[in-house]
């Protein structure tokens, strides 16, 4: 403790008037920095949460939709994230020698790295929208069968006639009164308990990937003319699952790139070195709970077995 | 261990030309401001406004109920007005208020530490309260949110008013709450200074720290739960919406994960402050501090398995019913440790009713109804006759008006250290007392208007419950009129009042070792720490109206 | 605070240096795991490919956060803030699925009758 005291008494720029020594300083930035990252373990502990409940009551969508994710891109975006992560741990590395140039040099790969994850990010996203893969009431797989209009325009018609295919499942479970269901049982239950018996019938047995371009065979008349999609129910809740825990994932590396780039613009102007490099530090901290928490993601939704 | 405590010369002499509301002047120096003191001050100001605009709400709702049918609003706006006095005085007032306020103003002081861990952090977490505050008053202005502070699904997602606003404005005050409770973990963690040990700790900081572990943990969920919910009104993503199949039951679940914590955050604090009245008034060690210290933490733990109380009623499973219903009982344990800790610290001890005492004695009696009266709400078979009746109404707001309770004593017993002046005892007690009155007449009636069956919520009532809704809104009047009283002789004593000695109570936490108010460092020497419950090394001085230190050597 | 080698590490202004050779061999290890976890899809174990997946990913996560998030020379508490925010992440998730785990067999009941 004296040791520090001696240190702290030339009170260097960086140093924080309330603080004694650097060390308190990096000490308590560094607690801090953990109490965010719980608060945002716990922030996306409600998205898999939510995923742990309808994968639980309904696996049938999960198997059958996690086949529209393309897996290799996101095997790609796993490796360039874990690339990232240890091109930033490589960067602490150097900034606590001292290596000014490496640490610019492996930041900005790490924001590539970034640039890569949401550019893959993006082909993904772009390929869903054009294909209809949307959550909720935008779900609307016509592009997959080719019989359907274009994408555009059904989302607004789908709100009013209720033969489209996005409209569809809205108009099955309306069936159910709504109290009911909110007051007695989780989630899509009532799709297969109460609404009417005809809609339930036309559920085949067999499910999966495997009948995604064969029609289905059903006797229950409005439906006739659709396809199979139609075997698994509210594919849509695993798009909304997707896009949410992506969607903020996507928000977080932004995050991470946007704190990086500040450290990188002041580790350029050298303020970092052996003395002090809690910035590059904490953004780390930040960009590898980035990094695992896609570690989770990756095989709970590309990698459904 | 050195039983005084310490007496810096350097600290007591009046050092009032500069102290931290002269250091610097003018509105830039106010607004820029890093200094925990002064962002503890616009915190209170800011509090005290949404106070008294959520209290217009409370007293707009009782009004209304003065006769069975249509009074002053249409059943609409009385839905909004309902939503918006719930919404406004748990997200903007409740929650922020004894730790934003108060915490921020005297807990480094208490530590003995110069300012919280991370200043520029603390100002972002104000703004951000003013920011989020604003986004949830917007939602006035751009069709009043009319679901009730809880936005259950799916009828927030269906209502076309601004639930979107409101919501996002719960999602910022929310990050404003957790920044708060980070920096106050951090700064007990690392800013101690030396021997001020983790027992030595006055025990609002245990309050504190605890309420801090919630506002950690619980917040990110309410985050996600309001963000999915404006995700599904603007974009119906369905994780919410039967229609789509989703799930409303579990926004339940998700709201009351943070919820339930919730009340603990709003509680919490308020045990503490009570912990130090207490004592400070009974002139006595308080009793059991370590039971006190552990019983905060455990609240907090405890506070967080219990959630699935509130959805008895909404289909949840009967396993998780039982569960939930045994585990609710276990947080009264370390609940009555509290109060018993209290009652055994007043015990023989020399008892002056000053007022933030009177509003110390206030709360446990408030509390105790209000926690006793949990225990039917906790029980299975109860609880299906007892919810969403006026039953609820009363015990929520027997514990929440505590909460309120204990931050007017909080202020009371800070006033002259936050602004240097004393207010007028006399019309403090009168004010306690019509509060207290007050407050008992209009809720203690509606715990009997909700044991007979009157519904929460509801606009109109049948003619039978006349009588009572007409006495609880003379009782919210009474306490409309105790505000109006404390907020008049408060804002006399800023320009009138008596000039505050440091320690005007006999309080031994280090807070009474800087003058009044503190100077812009709080302390000049790093201060060395003793018992902050041993009152001995103070002795009344009847001519500044105040304690001073006893000199070195006089016996007790 | 509790291990002789936290304490080594406090005494210096600098905290801990990790060598190049174990960051890369970390880095390797969670390449290689990856390949694994995509592996294991091809292999049936019915139900347990979701827990198989999930330990593989939790080994993933450890690596990351003891060597990359420096844990191993940090003080314990931040350690203990990780472990701590994951015991509630599993409370939360796990009184919800206890509760939905009660409609299970409602589900599971209703589409058996599908033909």
């Amino acid at each position: 403790m004296n040791q520090h005291e001696a240190h702290g008494s030339e009170h260097p720029s960086f140093l924080a008037h309330h603080f004694a020594t650097p060390r308190q300083q990096f000490e308590a930035g560094k607690l801090g920095m953990w109490l965010f990252l719980s608060t945002e373990i716990l922030l996306f502990s409600g998205l898999f949460c939510a995923y742990a409940v309808y994968r639980a009551n309904h696996p049938e969508i999960f198997v059958y939709a996690h086949h529209f994710l393309d897996s290799t891109l996101g095997a790609i975006n796993t490796v360039v994230l874990i690339c990232s992560s240890f091109t930033m741990a490589w960067a602490v590395r150097s900034a606590q020698l001292g290596q000014k140039k490496r640490l610019c040099v492996l930041l900005a790969f790490t924001i590539l790295c970034g640039f890569g994850f949401m550019g893959i990010k993006f082909i993904e996203y772009r390929h869903k929208w054009h294909a209809g893969l949307l959550p909720g009431k935008h779900y609307n797989p016509q592009a997959h069968e080719g019989d359907h209009a274009p994408v555009s325009g059904h989302a607004d018609e789908a709100e009013h006639q209720p033969t489209t295919t996005a409209a569809r499942h809205p108009v099955e479970s309306a069936a159910v009164e709504p109290e009911h269901q909110a007051a007695t049982t989780p989630a899509s239950t009532p799709a297969s308990s109460t609404a009417s018996e005809e809609h339930t019938l036309q559920v085949p047995p067999t499910i999966g990937p495997a009948g995604l371009a064969a029609p289905v065979t059903t006797t229950a008349d409005v439906h006739a003319e659709e396809s199979t999609d139609e075997k698994v129910k509210n594919v849509q809740i695993f798009f909304s699952i997707y896009f949410a825990m992506t969607g903020l994932h996507g928000l977080h590396v932004l995050a991470g790139m946007s704190v990086i780039g500040w450290v990188l613009w002041r580790s350029m102007r050298g303020e970092f070195g052996p003395l002090y490099y809690t910035p590059v530090d904490l953004a780390g901290l930040y960009w590898h709970l980035v990094d695992l928490i896609w570690i989770y993601l990756f095989p709970l939704l590309y990698l459904i077995h | 261990m050195s039983t005084t405590g310490v007496h810096p010369g350097s600290a007591l002499p009046d050092s009032r030309e500069s102290n931290y509301l002269t250091h610097k002047s003018g509105l830039g120096s106010w607004m820029m401001t890093l200094d925990h003191k002064r962002i503890g001050v616009m915190y209170l100001i800011s509090i005290l406004v949404a106070f008294l605009l959520g209290g217009i709400f409370a007293m707009l709702v009782r009004t209304e109920h003065l006769t069975p049918k249509e009074t002053i609003m249409s059943a609409d706006t009385y839905n909004q007005v309902f939503t918006l006095h719930g919404a406004v005085m748990i997200f903007l007032v409740i929650i922020p208020g004894i730790p934003a306020a108060m915490g921020n103003f005297v807990l480094p002081i208490m530590l003995g530490a110069k300012d919280v861990a991370f200043p520029r952090l603390n100002l972002c977490s104000y703004y951000l309260y003013v920011v989020g505050t604003v986004m949830a008053l917007a939602s006035i202005a751009l069709g009043a949110v009319d679901t009730g502070w809880t936005f259950y699904t799916p009828y927030s997602t269906t209502t076309n008013t601004a639930v979107i606003w409101m919501v996002m404005g719960a999602f910022v005050l929310g990050f404003s709450s957790i920044f708060t409770g980070l920096n106050f973990i951090v700064t007990i963690h690392r800013l101690r200074p030396p021997g001020m040990t983790w027992f030595r700790m006055p025990l609002f900081l245990w309050a504190l720290y605890a309420t801090a572990i919630i506002q950690l943990l619980a917040t990110p969920v309410l985050g996600i739960t309001v963000v999915l919910l404006a995700v599904e009104k603007a974009f119906h993503i369905g994780i919410f919406d039967p229609q789509l199949g989703g799930d409303p039951v579990l926004f339940q679940h998700f709201f009351w994960f943070y919820s339930h914590p919730a009340v603990y955050i709003m509680i919490l604090p308020a045990m503490g402050v009570i912990s130090e009245l207490i004592s400070v008034f009974s002139h006595k060690h308080i009793f059991g501090y370590k039971f006190i210290a552990y019983s905060s933490v455990a609240i907090a733990i405890l506070g967080f398995l219990v959630w699935g109380h509130h959805m008895f009623t909404s289909g949840q499973s009967s396993l998780a019913n039982m569960i939930f219903s045994a585990l609710t009982f276990s947080v009264s344990i370390p609940s009555a440790i509290k109060v018993f800790n209290w009652l055994a610290t007043m015990f023989k001890g020399s008892i002056s009713l000053e007022t933030p005492m009177c509003y110390a004695l206030s709360f446990i009696f408030i509390f105790g109804i209000g926690g006793l009266t949990g225990l039917f709400l906790g029980t299975l078979a109860t609880d299906i006759h007892l919810h969403d009746t006026y039953f609820v109404v009363a015990h929520f707001h027997y514990v929440m008006f505590g909460t309120m309770i204990a931050f007017v004593g909080a202020l009371h017993y800070w006033w002259p250290k936050m602004t240097g002046r004393m207010y007028s005892e006399f019309w403090g007690r009168i004010a306690c007392a019509l509060i207290f009155l007050g407050m008992n007449i209009t809720f203690f009636t509606q715990f009997v208007m909700g044991s007979h069956g009157m519904p929460r919520r509801y606009f109109n009532y049948i003619e039978q419950f006349a009588s009572y809704h007409q006495l609880s809104t003379v009782g919210a009047f009474i306490q409309g009129i105790g505000f109006i009283v404390v907020a008049i002789y408060l804002a006399h004593s800023l320009f009138r009042g008596r000039r505050a000695p440091a320690n005007p109570w006999g309080g031994n936490s280090l807070e009474w070792h800087c003058s009044s108010p503190p100077p812009h460092d709080n302390f000049a020497v790093t201060p060395t720490v003793g018992d902050c419950y041993d009152y001995s090394g103070w002795q009344y001085d009847a001519q500044i109206g105040g304690y001073i230190p006893r000199p070195v050597g006089a016996e007790h | 605070m509790s291990s002789p080698a936290v304490e080594h590490h406090h005494s210096e202004d600098q905290g801990h240096v990790v060598s190049l050779g174990l960051l890369a061999g970390v880095w390797l290890a969670l390449l290689v795991l990856t390949v694994v976890t995509v592996g294991a899809i091809y292999v049936n174990l019915g139900k347990l490919n979701l827990w198989l997946a999930m330990i593989i990913a939790t080994i993933k996560a450890l690596l990351v956060a003891v060597y990359f998030m420096h844990l191993r020379w940090d003080r314990p508490f931040n350690a203990y803030i990780l472990v701590g925010s994951l015991i509630f992440v599993l409370l939360f998730i796990g009184f919800v699925m206890m509760d939905t785990a009660a409609y299970l067999p409602e589900i599971d009941f209703k589409d058996t009758l599908h033909p």
